[in-house]
């Protein structure tokens, strides 16, 4: 069983009056919980299982504006005093820094919302078999696959956050999560794909066998692939390819790559910075939602934000020590982002794979090809070639490449958006990016 | 050295009867005992962004039989949590019998020293070099707009429990020193990003001021990069430098060589045991054993001494990289390279310091051969498909070759390639091999562990540049 809030918030109290007694001007503590338990399955047969239990406390120590902070996962006592002694030590140690602080009282969350972010169920190990029995069963099922491997994790947790200012709060969650790769082999080529769920709920994720089916289908479709020649061409990006557009968005507006200047999107605010019918949300209360959380990381409250509004950068995501910095309010986003997505566009998926004659389809990309700071970008991608509306072939070894800045400005979006994961697109086509081949 | 059992109601005796009673149906398996500490230093900004300090203790209790592995891990070092995992790993493998495997290989060859860097040095000569380098870049050039530098430093200790009460320990100091500086001029931007590190005392690496190199090498990239232009995109040839880029190595070969991807037959290299790969003269080790290399470990995390492997001897594959688990399944014998990033995580077959050796040509002959093409001497990071075989990595700093001579510097560009064949695109092996200046860490399958690579200058026929220039 995951801890309960008391033994939490004991230790989370027992922390901050250590810290006072010592001398510290203020505090911050978060503890956290966390069960997992996963089961590995691999050609139709067991292959692992994994059962991980573990604590964690972090604490933040404040003498002025000078701050420093010590982790441990030894919750026992006598090491915590340890610990927090050495913390201190440093604290006084290291240089002020004007902008260090804890949140803004009138900023941290006072109601807590129920988001139904925890799920009790415990879905046992037995259960999890049969789970992967039935999705390898439908992976493998096709003559082609010649490899499946499947897991199924279930987690549980708790945390704490305290500070010396009297926030005191915390509360369980869970997610369920099951995800297949399949390897496909044919006279020409080996390849592997993948399909995963997760969600808060058990009663949510996806069904064994439609997980299995769908990994295999995607696997088989990418055998005898080509190579194609070095041309400008309209891009079209499956759904779980366009989310990692909003990744490096994310990154690009946060507080602290706008304060250090490392930011392309730097002194953006209230430009055009997209088409005009882009608009990105960070919506943090919905119901379930993965990404979902009350407050930050800090405490303070998170509510939804407007990111991009017609195409136009409305907000930065911000805490509170680069918000002091730009001299702006934290909103919440301490740790990133919560639930972030594209709106929907107005143009069908079958339209958008007919709107010209040509495009490749993106359903991968490999390497880490986002440089933030000047907005390029450049990466190894497989996908299929498309004409007339038509899959044709597919295609490997390419890589696509652009910068942001154009990029952003050149995207449609289809309508089909939905709330799979904690960052989510609807298909998107870029025009006038660079592939190279052959 | 750690001991795991003066602060819990858990003996050392308790925890040999419970891994001997929980294991003796097996075919392998430990416990194993870790205690890290470590810290970070960051000064960010003109400012001390943070400093921070984190002490880890946790088992990991992996028992196995046949293929399957049962893994329960805990930060609790009590009996009681002891005994909960060994009933969870029990009730996995219930209905299955194996014969435990007695052997492991004994060495007295140490690596490095049982040091904890945090200790060596102070706090305060810590934050005052992390000054002296902010300072030193920003009087350099007045294009210096941001100036990021840091030390990691952590001392691991290990402790492996095996049934029968066989024990293995290890400690394991590593240290890295970091430089990030940001230029911009005419409204342009770039970042030049160099580090260096091992498993030495931080004052090794800094000697002789050691850390203006480090500076001045950050400096000379971004600076580069300010005058790169679009790179070309489409097939050339490719021309490798010396050292750091031999990530290449890594990705386009060394993962595909990892015993699991092999017994699983998942890798583009599982039936090419024995038969040609690369080309003449190219020759591929993976090395444990270098002294005090970010890469090297005396004994792995399963416990067995670590040594050289040859992989790829003169273009002819010859071994797979093995730990205990994968090396049973295909009838040989552990390579050492059983790893993992800590007791959250099973082990692995990985990497350690990953080395092409030197040929006999120089670099001026093989840029003087190409008409068309590039010089990469720095890379960030890079990713491969084991399957498909297919790898990218992002080039840092690079140039176009035109007509046997070195032209202007261009934009950080992708490169991909098809691992299984790259190497037979190799026709010219240089003399110069070098080692990374030690600041790799590879994933795999979300665990990161520290490792090294060296090569000489290569030159490659034909590779696919992922630029915007047609």
């Amino acid at each position: 069983m995951v801890k309960d809030q008391e033994y939490l918030r004991s230790k989370a109290s027992y922390c901050l009056d250590l810290a006072k007694k010592l001398g510290a001007t203020g505090s911050s503590v978060t503890v956290a919980h966390s069960i997992s338990e996963t089961v590995n399955f691999r050609n139709n047969t067991l292959d692992e299982s994994n059962r991980s239990d573990g604590l964690a406390i972090s604490i933040e120590t404040y003498l002025g504006k000078k701050r420093s902070s010590i982790s441990s996962s030894n919750l026992l006592d006598d090491n915590i005093k340890t610990l927090i002694e050495k913390c201190f030590e440093t604290t006084k140690n290291t240089p002020e820094d004007e902008f260090n602080s804890l949140p803004d009282k009138d900023l941290l969350a006072k109601k807590i919302k129920n988001l139904n972010l925890y799920d009790e169920t415990h879905f046992d190990n037995e259960k999890k078999i049969e789970y992967l029995k039935e999705l390898e069963s439908a992976a493998s099922s096709e003559e082609k696959i010649i490899n499946t491997e499947s897991s199924f994790t279930e987690n549980k947790s708790n945390f704490i956050l305290a500070n010396s200012d009297g926030f005191c709060e915390g509360y369980k969650s869970s997610s369920f999560s099951a995800s297949c790769v399949t390897v496909a082999k044919d006279e020409n080529s080996m390849e592997r794909d993948y399909e995963f769920t997760s969600k808060r709920h058990l009663s949510d994720i996806k069904g064994a066998k439609e997980l299995g089916q769908k990994a295999s289908e995607q696997t088989i479709k990418k055998l005898s692939p080509n190579k194609i020649g070095s041309e400008k061409i309209s891009i079209i990006f499956d759904k779980r390819i366009a989310k990692g557009m909003l990744g490096a968005f994310a990154g690009a507006i946060s507080s602290s790559a706008i304060s250090r200047g490392t930011s392309f999107l730097k002194d953006k605010i209230n430009e055009q910075i997209f088409t005009e019918t882009i608009n990105i949300i960070d919506k943090p209360d919905i119901n379930k939602g993965v990404g979902s959380q009350i407050f930050d990381s800090e405490g303070v409250k998170s509510d939804t934000l407007n990111l991009v509004q017609n195409g136009i950068l409305k907000n930065y995501l911000i805490d509170t020590y680069n918000g002091k910095k730009l001299n702006l309010k934290s909103n919440g986003r301490s740790g990133g982002t919560t639930n972030l997505y594209f709106d929907n566009g107005n143009i069908s998926f079958e339209d958008l794979l007919k709107s010209n004659s040509k495009h490749i389809y993106v359903t991968e990309t490999i390497g880490h090809g986002s440089n933030l700071v000047t907005g390029d970008y450049s990466v190894g991608a497989t996908g299929f070639l498309i004409e007339n509306g038509e899959f044709k072939f597919p295609v490997n070894e390419i890589t696509i490449a652009g910068n942001f800045k154009d990029m952003f400005k050149n995207i449609t979006l289809a309508s089909d958006l939905d709330f799979e994961y904690s960052i989510n697109s609807p298909t998107m086509m870029i025009e006038g990016m660079t592939v190279a081949g052959k | 050295m750690s001991n795991f059992f003066d602060k819990s109601d858990l003996t050392r005796k308790d925890a040999d009867v419970i891994v001997s009673d929980t294991l003796q149906n097996c075919d392998d398996g430990e416990l194993y005992l870790e205690d890290t500490k470590s810290e970070s230093i960051l000064l960010d900004d003109n400012k001390i962004k943070s400093s921070s300090y984190s002490s880890d203790l946790g088992f990991g209790f992996r028992a196995i039989t046949g293929e399957v592995v049962a893994y329960s891990h805990s930060n609790e070092i009590s009996k009681d949590s002891l005994k909960k995992s060994s009933e969870n790993l029990k009730s996995t493998l219930k209905s299955m019998k194996g014969t435990y495997n007695q052997d492991i290989s004994r060495s007295n060859k140490k690596f490095y020293q049982d040091i904890n860097p945090i200790e060596q040095k102070t706090l305060n000569s810590k934050l005052e070099i992390l000054n002296k380098v902010n300072e030193y870049l920003r009087k350099k050039d007045q294009s210096v707009k941001q100036v990021t530098t840091s030390f990691a430093g952590e001392q691991k200790s290990i402790e492996i429990i095996r049934s029968g009460g066989e024990v293995l320990t290890d400690v394991r100091p590593l240290i890295r020193f970091n430089v990030s500086v940001m230029l911009e001029k005419n409204g342009r931007k770039e970042t030049g990003v160099y580090g260096i590190g091992g498993r030495q005392s931080y004052d090794e690496y800094l000697k002789n001021d050691n850390w203006k190199t480090v500076c001045e090498e950050a400096f000379r990239i971004a600076s580069v990069n300010l005058d790169s232009k679009p790179a070309p995109a489409g097939e050339m040839k490719v021309v490798l430098g010396p050292g750091w880029p031999a990530i290449l190595i890594h990705e386009a070969i060394g993962h595909g060589l990892e015993g699991d991807f092999n017994r699983k037959k998942t890798s583009a290299f599982h039936d090419l045991m024995g038969q040609k790969v690369a080309s003449e003269g190219v020759t591929i080790v993976d090395d444990g054993t270098i002294d005090n290399r970010r890469g090297s470990l005396t004994i792995d995390d399963e416990g067995t001494p670590t040594e050289k492997t040859v992989l790829i001897e003169n273009g002819i594959l010859k071994n797979f990289m093995q730990d205990r688990l994968n090396a049973r399944l295909m009838n040989t014998k552990s390579t050492g390279s059983g790893r993992r990033e800590n007791y959250r995580h099973v082990v692995l077959p990985r990497m350690r310091n990953t080395m092409m050796l030197s040929g006999n040509q120089t670099q001026e002959e093989m840029i003087k051969s190409v008409d068309k093409g590039i010089f990469a001497v720095s890379f960030g990071g890079g990713q491969v498909d084991i399957t498909s075989g297919k790898f990218v990595f992002n080039c840092t700093e690079a140039y176009e070759i035109n007509n046997g001579k070195i032209g202007s510097p261009i934009k950080g560009a992708t490169l991909i390639g098809d691992g299984p064949s790259i190497l037979k695109e190799v026709s010219m092996v240089g003399n110069d091999m070098m080692l990374d200046p030690g600041i790799g860490t590879c994933g795999k399958a979300g665990q990161g562990v520290p490792v090294g690579v060296a090569q000489p200058s290569i030159l490659i026929d034909k590779m696919t540049v992922g630029g915007t220039k047609l």
